[in-house]
């Protein structure tokens, strides 16, 4: 009991605490034999710390990893920046994107991360399907509201919930201006998380009964190189992915240009007004793959109409 | 000057020892709201939020209204109480002693309903040990404490001299008579005790009115920095200032004439209270009145997409068309005209339209909260009518009458300890003492 309650104390200090400063309070907490024998330690935080040999033997396997998962969570993926470009004019609400979105994530089938709307920009326009993900916004309103920092701007550009710190008071749902996030109103269902390879804020799992969640843009399969299941799932190549440093994107079968892509087919930012600075681009709906009435072939005649009624 | 002291508390007195069979009955029907609300509140724990009408669009709800509503209460309590204190008004004492325990109660009353809000109150701890300042939810955590703090101090230094008094009094028992002594700490009219006890409350008087501004306007910029239509305006600030000071005033009325008259203090209460409250209920209004029109004109005007989007929902009558027309009617115009007319205003028709306003005032809030979260910026498109329109369900209702039902109880409590009418004034002993002598002349 005692020891456990030691234990508790230490993991404590030692993720409250910043970097190598909370890792070496955590190690300095034990009673050791230094060696005398010194060894050099990348922290997370990038800088080199030295620390005698014989802590080194304190970090058990268990602990590593949590703490690895705490912070890696955090850290982004190196060198990269990413981006998705959606081409308009490709969707004709197939709905794959969301059914893979949905099994990627271990979704209930009621909850949706990427939804696909139905809009029309003007009263003589013409009606569009519209893909719609979490921006990852550069000036992102979410991340400035959120009293606990449990949502977070990473320097690859990701925006990502830390499930394990949020609190449930839905300040950052109120402020995201896109309705990106979905809040988990009932116990929601988990897979097994035996032996997870990632740390909890790249995989979004597990699902926690009364916190707020949100399409993440697959950050453990980025980190391997892999793209998103929206992507590579789509029939039509709506989504292209990529990293903006490299100036290249990829809907699975093509890779282009970013910077081309976006000139040539004057690609632009949902509700760019807002100054939200997202990271997602949109190609015009021109030169349509498919007239929109293809997509209402799933639909029911009362789905049909509340889409109507609503598109703008 | 003691005969005066020894008046009062003989007046006030049936008051302290209440044990007719109503006062019972009253207290049982309160706490019977009280355990609803807590049943509620552990169905809610237990199965979660999927029990009330809270969905991912509109995700706050009538315990945000709520919230709203008693935190505009307590800060009123302390702007009316500083004000009558300042403006050295020789008719405030019974106004400043229902305006201070108002304040109390509603400020450790209204944050708890953020809370009802909040889905993971096991992980409330992360509020400090995670604190990130640069959210306005955090700004409100600091405020709200340090209002909290502020206030109590400033109603207790106003009740030491009372408790003094009341600690010789035989008629109590002796626990009771222990517990003042112990609350009095001290105090025996020594002059520099009484000097103490003046710079004290000149300056936490001082103190008070800004930081109440503060805070009220911290609470609606929880609201003003987002991005949403309808609160993203920076008039919110000021507004809601005013609508708390203007709600504050009409929940005072409605105390004071339900203390006067249960216990037949129309000695102490006088109608010249009701008027003057009158008045400052038609300056508040006005204001109040003035910034809503601003308000309101400013959006329809423009007619910018979003913000004429909620101006329809706001005024179609199909939809939140009524309620516009009770807060602005029922809760601005009535008010004006009833108190602004000599021939219409009189003691009660005071205190019916002040309950009318207050009534309003909450809906009000309500009327800031959903109808601008029902109006997101990218079309909702969802068939379930659950999640595009809220409605409260009983769990939140039975939640919201428990807030009532406490401040009620703690209200009749609170009076029960140490009582409606202050035995001293709240500042020159002296002056108080002949108000309330002349009162007592021209009343006999």
């Amino acid at each position: 009991m005692e020891k456990e309650r030691r234990n508790f104390i230490k993991k404590g200090a030692a993720i409250g605490a910043t970097g190598a400063a909370g890792l070496m309070t955590w190690m300095a907490a034990e009673d050791v034999n230094e060696t005398g024998e010194k060894v050099k330690l990348l922290s997370t935080n990038g800088e080199i710390i030295e620390v005698d040999k014989a802590y080194l033997k304190m970090a058990s396997v268990e602990n590593a990893e949590q703490m690895r998962r705490d912070l890696i969570g955090r850290e982004p993926v190196p060198g990269r920046k990413f981006i998705m470009v959606v081409d308009l004019g490709r969707c004709r609400n197939a709905k794959k994107c969301i059914i893979a979105c949905q099994k990627m994530h271990y979704l209930a089938e009621d909850k949706e991360w990427l939804k696909v709307k139905l809009l029309k920009d003007s009263d003589a326009g013409a009606p569009y399907w519209f893909p719609k993900l979490c921006m990852h916004c550069d000036n992102p309103p979410c991340v400035k509201v959120c009293p606990v920092a449990a949502t977070f701007k990473r320097e690859d550009g990701l925006v990502l919930i830390d499930n394990d710190k949020c609190i449930g008071c839905k300040f950052c749902m109120v402020a995201c201006p896109y309705s990106t996030r979905v809040f988990n109103w009932e116990d929601p269902e988990n897979p097994d998380m035996e032996g997870a390879e990632f740390p909890s804020t790249e995989t979004s799992l597990p699902h926690y009964h009364n916190t707020v969640e949100k399409c993440d843009f697959c950050p453990d399969m980025v980190r391997m190189g892999k793209l998103p299941d929206c992507v590579t799932v789509c029939p039509n190549g709506v989504f292209y992915f990529g990293d903006e440093n490299e100036d290249a994107v990829t809907n699975g079968d093509e890779t282009v240009r970013l910077s081309a892509l976006l000139k040539d087919r004057a690609g632009y930012r949902y509700m760019e007004e807002l100054g939200t600075k997202p990271r997602v681009y949109y190609l015009p709906p021109v030169n349509r793959m498919f007239p929109v009435e293809r997509g209402y072939r799933d639909l029911s005649e009362e789905e049909i109409n509340v889409m109507k009624d609503q598109m703008k | 000057m003691k005969n005066t002291r020894e008046k009062i508390f003989e007046a006030i007195l049936p008051s302290m020892r209440d044990k007719g069979i109503k006062f019972k009955l009253w207290n049982a029907f309160l706490i019977a709201i009280i355990l609803w609300g807590l049943y509620a509140l552990w169905i809610q724990v237990t199965v979660g939020h999927i029990v009330t009408g809270m969905r991912d669009h509109i995700v706050w709800g009538i315990y945000i209204v709520n919230f709203i509503f008693f935190i505009g209460l307590g800060y009123a309590g302390s702007v009316i109480a500083a004000l009558l204190y300042f403006g050295n008004i020789k008719w405030r004492t019974p106004i400043v002693r229902v305006a201070t325990v108002m304040m109390v109660i509603s400020t450790i009353i209204g944050p708890i309903y953020i809370f009802m809000e909040i889905g993971r109150l096991d992980r409330i701890h992360h509020l400090f040990i995670y604190a990130r300042l640069q959210s306005p939810i955090m700004w409100d955590v600091i405020a709200v404490i340090t209002y909290l703090i502020g206030c109590i101090i400033f109603f207790y230094l106003r009740v030491i001299r009372d408790f003094s008094f009341l600690s010789n009094k035989e008629i109590f028992s002796g626990f009771r008579q222990k517990l003042y002594r112990w609350l009095s700490i001290g105090y025996c009219e020594k002059p520099e005790q009484n000097r103490l006890l003046k710079q004290s409350n000149d300056i936490l008087g001082v103190l008070i009115v800004p930081i109440a501004i503060l805070v009220s306007s911290i609470l609606s910029w929880i609201f003003g920095m987002t991005l949403r239509p309808g609160w993203h305006s920076s008039i919110f600030g000021p507004y809601f200032v005013l609508a708390a000071i203007y709600s504050g005033i009409g929940v005072v009325v409605v105390l004071l004439y339900i203390y006067r008259s249960i216990y037949k203090l129309e000695a102490y209460i006088t109608d010249t209270h009701f008027k003057y409250l009158g008045y400052a209920i038609i300056a508040f209004g006005a204001g109040y009145g003035y910034f809503t029109f601003s308000e309101y004109f400013t959006d329809w005007y423009t007619s910018k997409e979003w913000n004429a989007r909620l101006i329809e929902k706001l005024f179609d009558p199909q939809q939140y068309g009524w309620a516009t027309f009770f807060t602005t009617v029922g809760g601005i115009l009535i008010p004006m005209i009833v108190i602004g007319i000599p021939q219409l205003r009189t003691t009660k028709s005071t205190v019916v339209v002040s309950l009318i306003m207050v009534i309003a005032m909450w809906v009000k809030r309500y009327l800031i909260i959903i109808p601008t979260l029902e109006n997101t910026l990218v079309p909702m498109q969802d068939l379930d009518p659950v999640v595009s329109k809220y409605s409260a369900t009983w769990v939140e209702w039975a939640l919201v009458s428990a807030s009532f039902a406490a401040f009620a109880l703690v209200f009749t409590w609170i009076m029960r300890f140490v009582g409606i009418i202050p035995i001293y004034t709240s500042s020159e002993l002296e002056e108080g003492a002949r108000i309330y002598s002349n009162v007592q002349t021209s009343s006999s």
